[in-house]
């Protein structure tokens, strides 16, 4: 285990920061706080349904900013190169658009409401990534 | 009208809410996350609990909402109705592991790190985007 990194305290207190934005946009708006399918239906719904898509994703691109009116932001460490960051980024979008949700739409919003189908897609999405993980750091 | 604007506000304030709680959790942080992959190599099991934050809270306000009928800003409830495990949602899904597994990035993360002017952000984001459209048109084209 990599107690070096261990952070409990800050990943349970975010973990409920996006609990509370998953509550409170399902008790308020009445939707699902799934990222993958908030963005793509940002930029191909149209009116009503756009505006608050929008906003949700505009949030979301701000919210760096607003931490650095707090506090300095956090490490953040991107070791891959452009091509393997342009190829998993393309992977992300179809597959979780094609999948019908990622890591927010299925793993928090649908196992929170007991979903099968979430559970089904999670589980799928979790060990292929642990999978990746392994063969590209211990194999290849 | 007027609840258009509520809905659209609430909407930003929920949106910006989450980014925090990604920053927060080290989830906008690719090597942390590839950390907690890694369960074969020094595990990181950090973010498992962000996933026990996030459903403890969300499974309280799915809850709720059942005895509700129609929302706070009186709208319906738009609960997913798809139930059945489909080709796509597999496939999708298997996908969807793979990318994050390569790079440790997802999509609420990418957009968080894509905002603060990261270009590894810009660029993952520019291909998810693509990618979305590359999985509409397909689905338009198997339906």
């Amino acid at each position: 285990m990599d107690w070096m990194n261990f952070t409990p305290q800050q990943s349970l207190l975010g973990g409920l920061f996006i609990g509370l934005a998953t509550a409170l946009l399902w008790l308020l708006n009445g939707r699902i706080a799934g990222i993958s399918g908030i963005a793509a239906g940002s930029l191909t719904s149209s009116g009503a349904e756009r505006w608050w898509r929008l906003a949700f994703v505009l949030g979301l691109v701000l919210s760096s900013w607003v931490w650095l009116l707090l506090a300095p932001l956090p490490e953040v460490q991107v070791t891959s190169n452009y091509q393997l960051l342009a190829l998993a980024g393309l992977l992300v979008g179809f597959g979780a658009r094609l999948g019908s949700g990622c890591t927010s739409g299925h793993g928090i919003c649908g196992l929170s409401r007991l979903s099968g189908r979430s559970l089904v897609a999670t589980v799928t999405f979790m060990t292929v990534a642990m999978v990746t993980v392994f063969v590209v750091r211990h194999l290849l | 009208m007027k609840k258009h604007r509520f809905l659209t506000l609430s909407a930003f304030i929920c949106g910006l809410l989450f980014g925090l709680g990604l920053l927060m959790a080290g989830m906008a942080n690719p090597a942390k996350v590839l950390g907690f992959l890694d369960i074969a190599g020094l595990w990181d099991p950090s973010l498992a609990l962000v996933m026990v934050g996030g459903i403890v809270v969300a499974f309280i306000a799915f809850s709720l909402s059942k005895k509700m009928p129609h929302s706070l800003l009186q709208t319906k409830f738009n609960w997913p109705d798809a139930t059945a495990i489909t080709k796509p949602l597999l496939i999708g899904s298997t996908l969807f592991g793979l990318g994050w597994g390569l790079v440790g990035l997802c999509p609420g993360p990418a957009l968080v790190l894509a905002g603060s002017g990261a270009i590894e952000g810009l660029l993952f984001v520019v291909f998810m985007l693509i990618g979305f459209r590359l999985a509409d048109l397909v689905q338009a084209r198997l339906s």
